[in-house]
């Protein structure tokens, strides 16, 4: 029998009201690269986090085997001890320290507090030299790019004599020949005798480097695949990843679709910070008047982004393009613009971009529509409080009244006040983005209700969403981007969780 | 039952103790305001509500409760300003010069001055807002160069005294038009007026908020206690008018209070300040500039410094280079003792106006007792973290 380095059985982990994790199993072989593949919220980062003691002991049910032992991890020192170290997704580096400091940052090499400095620098040497990663150990983290970071952490990680390394999408946020190297290293690690997962979306790069596949899907394991015992083809990956029955979640809509009302053409954008790297390609997209569009990507596909950036220059630099409404171009160059001419846009992230949430309900709702209730700068606060009720029983918010701060509502009841301050400023077009993110099953059918309200008085619905079904379900015609381009376009006939993937992955293969 | 008291319970009137429970921070800002004077009357032997000690009580915090109106604005927006005191400073020093040295009209000057307090709150709010400097470090600067600038154009040496109008700001009174013998007429007539209008004000916003279904306190209760505000406002006016009547300061400062309280509560660009400061991000994203409002926040803090530059000035009769010397910790600090926070989006203005009284009366009322500063200052800090404490403390119980 195979040598098998770590087995988790039966993991079960519940939140408040979700299930995250139900009876997964994971068992990796000694030596191997293993891949874990899913949707976004299959419970990926969920099930590593029990692994490294995120969640501790105790917190979840099931058991956690590693090199044969029975482990019950309180913190993340409590797994680093053993040698299980995560690398996550957002980088844990401080920028302004050098790439020195950060490797050995909470395990300096030091004697009563004094750093021995020259051990440091050749030890970190030697660890750069490991990873393949040609630079000065003082060199400060915010000076080199995000590909040799990625880098710097893995050396931090070999600092720690590592025996089973967890990589969460490292090749999110790189360019095609830093992935290629990263792939490499862990390739060449393996050749060593190191043990690795990978949580990746990347298809081409899990059948370049993985030994083993498990596919989550739901919080529950789906299948474990041997690449080497069988050809695992990027259609069984898909099926797998998104093969779920279908079920009447979403009201039915029937409304005649009009004429194009918003069109963006050849629209383009830099990144907010780095002035050279180009998040948006010639992106053009149209909506029309009782038309819902959806727009599929994975994280970080560069939705959000072109949609903050359309929406009075919100998000990057050097921003092209042209918008018309209704046939006419309009200037969308401040957010106030942008309501003017008839957009609205509901953020991801309500908590940060979406409320004021020491404020309460009703001073929410009318933020973005001061206008429309005060006559000369001045509020009527009667007509405030009619308009903040109105919204409050439309929309079913619940709440003890419109003067609850919005801090306290549920997530689902945020969305709607957040849903509430846009209508209020009475778009023609509407763009939500993740409207159901992180919101419950009852609430998200009301959201998919309003949406066809919307629809139904002629207004644009642009929806973004990470939830292919959700898209499925409620868009007229569904756009695809990937790494910043719009890489197809599918009516509703054609659409399909496995048309949306196969988009995506041979897309990002070119 | 009257029915008065039918309609209330239809429209949902709450217990008292739950309409205390919920307006908490205030009333207890109230009580604490009242307990410390009725603890000064008592052991300075009732010189505390003495006409004359009432009076000088109003001259005396006139200008930190202005430039607290300004202050909280700039506090709510989610920034500080450390340069009022120097402000104040150079103002006065400003002042001096336009009036004492260049003979100038006194209204010319008045509105010389306030343009340029305008002018400085701008060019620091240009930075702030603009260039993103955090105002600790813009102020902080500001305060420097001010301090400096006060003493360069004073040359070291007082200026005075003012010109008979330009020392009416302070030292002036309102002009009596009838004879009621020992009582000032303008003033007890004046100070019936406003407590009979706060009265129906408050009897207004009650009807109107029944209407649409807010809740409100009980009938009694709400009686009972515009009744008590009302008769405090008729003892101290009373008080004053027995004296020399309400000083000019005083009518200034109501003036700005009411107007503020006004443009916080219901005003739009009030709205959009306290957004700002609870969600700058979610606020520039609702399509308001931020930018701009943080801008005119510090040209307001200007303009309002410079008014209070004057009224020390004037007050003192003379222009100094230590005038206003840590007047911004008494402005900060009567805005948080009002329940300000110091992370942005939450104050009052009546929680400033209440704070900055706190501090004037613990100042006067120490003073007329013999304290040395020295235990003053002990004194003033502790209520101040006692203050943000009970804050705090009602917040994590909630």
């Amino acid at each position: 029998m195979d040598n098998i380095i770590l087995e988790m059985r039966n993991i079960t982990k519940t939140f408040p009201g979700v299930k995250a994790l139900e009876n997964v199993n994971l068992k990796v072989r000694q030596g191997e690269i293993h891949a874990l593949v899913g949707e976004n919220g299959a419970g990926k980062s969920t099930l590593m986090k029990v692994l490294s003691g995120v969640y501790p002991a105790g917190s979840y049910e099931g058991d956690i085997a590693f090199e044969g032992e029975v482990r019950n991890f309180r913190t993340i020192t409590d797994s680093e001890h053993v040698g299980i170290i995560i690398i996550h997704q957002e980088l844990a580096l401080v920028p302004l320290l050098s790439i020195a400091e950060n490797i050995f940052l909470g395990n300096e090499v030091q004697s009563g507090g004094v750093i021995d400095w020259a051990q440091t620098f050749s030890r970190t040497r030697e660890l750069l030299r490991k990873v393949g990663l040609n630079e000065s150990p003082e060199t400060i983290i915010d000076d080199i790019g995000v590909g040799k970071q990625q880098l710097v952490e893995i050396a931090k990680a070999l600092s720690k004599r590592v025996k089973l390394l967890i990589l969460d999408e490292p090749t999110a946020s790189l360019n095609e020949k830093d992935s290629d190297a990263l792939l490499n290293l862990l390739m060449e690690f393996r050749n060593q005798g190191m043990t690795s997962i990978i949580i990746t979306h990347k298809l081409n790069e899990v059948r370049k480097v993985a030994d083993q596949i498990t596919v989550l899907r739901d919080g529950r394991t789906v299948e474990t695949m041997d690449c080497h015992a069988e050809d695992v083809s990027e259609d069984k990956i898909i099926r797998n990843m998104v093969g779920r029955a279908m079920e009447d979640r979403y009201p039915p809509r029937s409304v005649p679709i009009g004429d194009t009302i918003l069109e963006v053409k050849n629209w383009n954008a830099f990144h907010q910070l780095h002035s050279d790297r180009q998040v948006l390609h010639d992106i053009n997209v149209k909506v029309r008047k009782g038309e819902v569009v959806g727009i599929a990507g994975l994280m970080g596909a560069g939705r959000t982004e072109f949609a903050m950036s359309v929406f009075g220059r919100s998000y990057g630099q050097r921003i092209s393009g042209e918008v018309s409404m209704s046939g006419k171009p309009v200037d969308v160059s401040t957010v106030r613009k942008a309501i003017d001419a008839g957009l609205a846009y509901v953020t991801e992230d309500r908590k940060h971009l979406g409320l004021v949430l020491n404020n309460n309900i009703m001073h929410n709702t009318t933020l973005a529509n001061l206008a429309g209730i005060s006559n000369a700068s001045v509020i009527d606060d009667i007509k405030e409080l009619k308009v903040a009720n109105d919204f409050r029983s439309r929309l079913r918010i619940r709440s003890s009244s419109v003067f609850q701060e919005t801090v306290n509502l549920s997530g689902g009841n945020q969305q709607k006040v957040v849903l509430s301050k846009w209508l209020f400023s009475n778009p023609e077009v509407l763009i939500l983005d993740e409207p159901t993110r992180g919101i419950d099953v009852g609430a998200k059918y009301e959201i998919y209700t309003i949406i066809n309200q919307l629809a139904a008085e002629g207004k644009g619905v642009l929806m973004i969403s990470s939830e292919m079904p959700e898209l499925l379900g409620t868009c007229d015609r569904i756009y695809v981007m990937n790494e910043g381009r719009i890489v197809a376009e599918l009516p509703k006939g054609e659409a399909s969780q496995e048309t949306i993937m196969r988009a995506i992955m041979r897309s990002g293969e070119k | 039952m009257s029915s008065a008291e039918k309609t209330a319970e239809a429209s949902g009137t709450v217990s008292v103790m739950d309409y205390v429970r919920g307006n908490i921070r205030e009333y207890g800002m109230l009580i604490a305001l009242v307990v410390i004077m009725v603890f000064f009357q008592v052991v300075t032997g009732g010189i505390l509500f003495k006409a004359v000690n009432l009076t000088n009580l109003v001259l005396q915090n006139s200008f930190i409760v202005i430039m607290a109106l300004g202050m909280l604005l700039v506090i709510v927006a989610g920034h500080i300003d450390l340069s009022v005191g120097s402000i104040v400073g150079f103002i006065g020093a400003l002042s001096a010069i336009l009036t004492v040295n260049w003979g100038m009209n006194f209204s010319v000057a008045i509105l010389a001055c306030l343009v340029v307090g305008a002018f400085i709150g701008a060019v620091q709010g240009y930075f702030i807002a603009y260039h993103r400097i955090p105002s600790f470090i813009v102020t902080l600067a500001g305060m420097l160069v001010l301090r400096g600038l006060t003493l360069l154009v004073l040359g070291g040496r007082n200026v005075g005294p003012f010109p008979k109008d330009f020392q009416s700001i302070s030292t002036g009174f309102i002009p009596q038009f009838a004879d009621f013998g020992g009582v000032h007429s303008t003033s007890i007539v004046l100070t019936v007026l406003i407590a009979v209008f706060l009265f129906a004000m408050a009897f207004r916003r009650r009807k109107v908020n029944m209407a649409h279904g807010v809740d409100v306190e009980p009938f009694g209760f709400f009686i009972f206690q515009n009744l008590v505000i009302a008769a405090a406002i008729l003892f101290l006016g009373y008080q004053l008018s027995s004296y020399k009547g309400l000083p000019n300061v005083l009518i200034v400062m109501l003036l700005l209070i009411a107007l503020y309280t006004f443009v916080t509560t219901r005003t739009t660009i009030g709205r959009r300040i306290y957004a700002l400061g609870g969600n700058e991000k979610a606020t520039r994203l609702s399509g308001i500039n931020t930018e701009r409002l943080s801008f005119y926040t510090f040209i307001n803090m200007g303009v309002l410094a410079a008014l209070a530059g004057m009224i020390v000035a004037a007050r003192l009769n003379s222009a100094t280079p230590k005038a206003g010397v840590g007047f911004e910790l008494d402005v900060i600090a009567a805005c948080f003792i009002g329940g300000a926070s110091a992370s942005g989006g939450v104050g009052k203005i009546t929680g400033a106006v209440i704070g900055a009284f706190i501090m004037g009366v613990m100042n006067n009322g120490m003073s007329i007792m013999g304290l040395g500063i020295d235990y003053q200052q002990m004194v003033k800090g502790a209520v101040l973290l006692a203050a943000v404490f009970f804050d705090v403390y009602n917040k994590s119980k909630a």
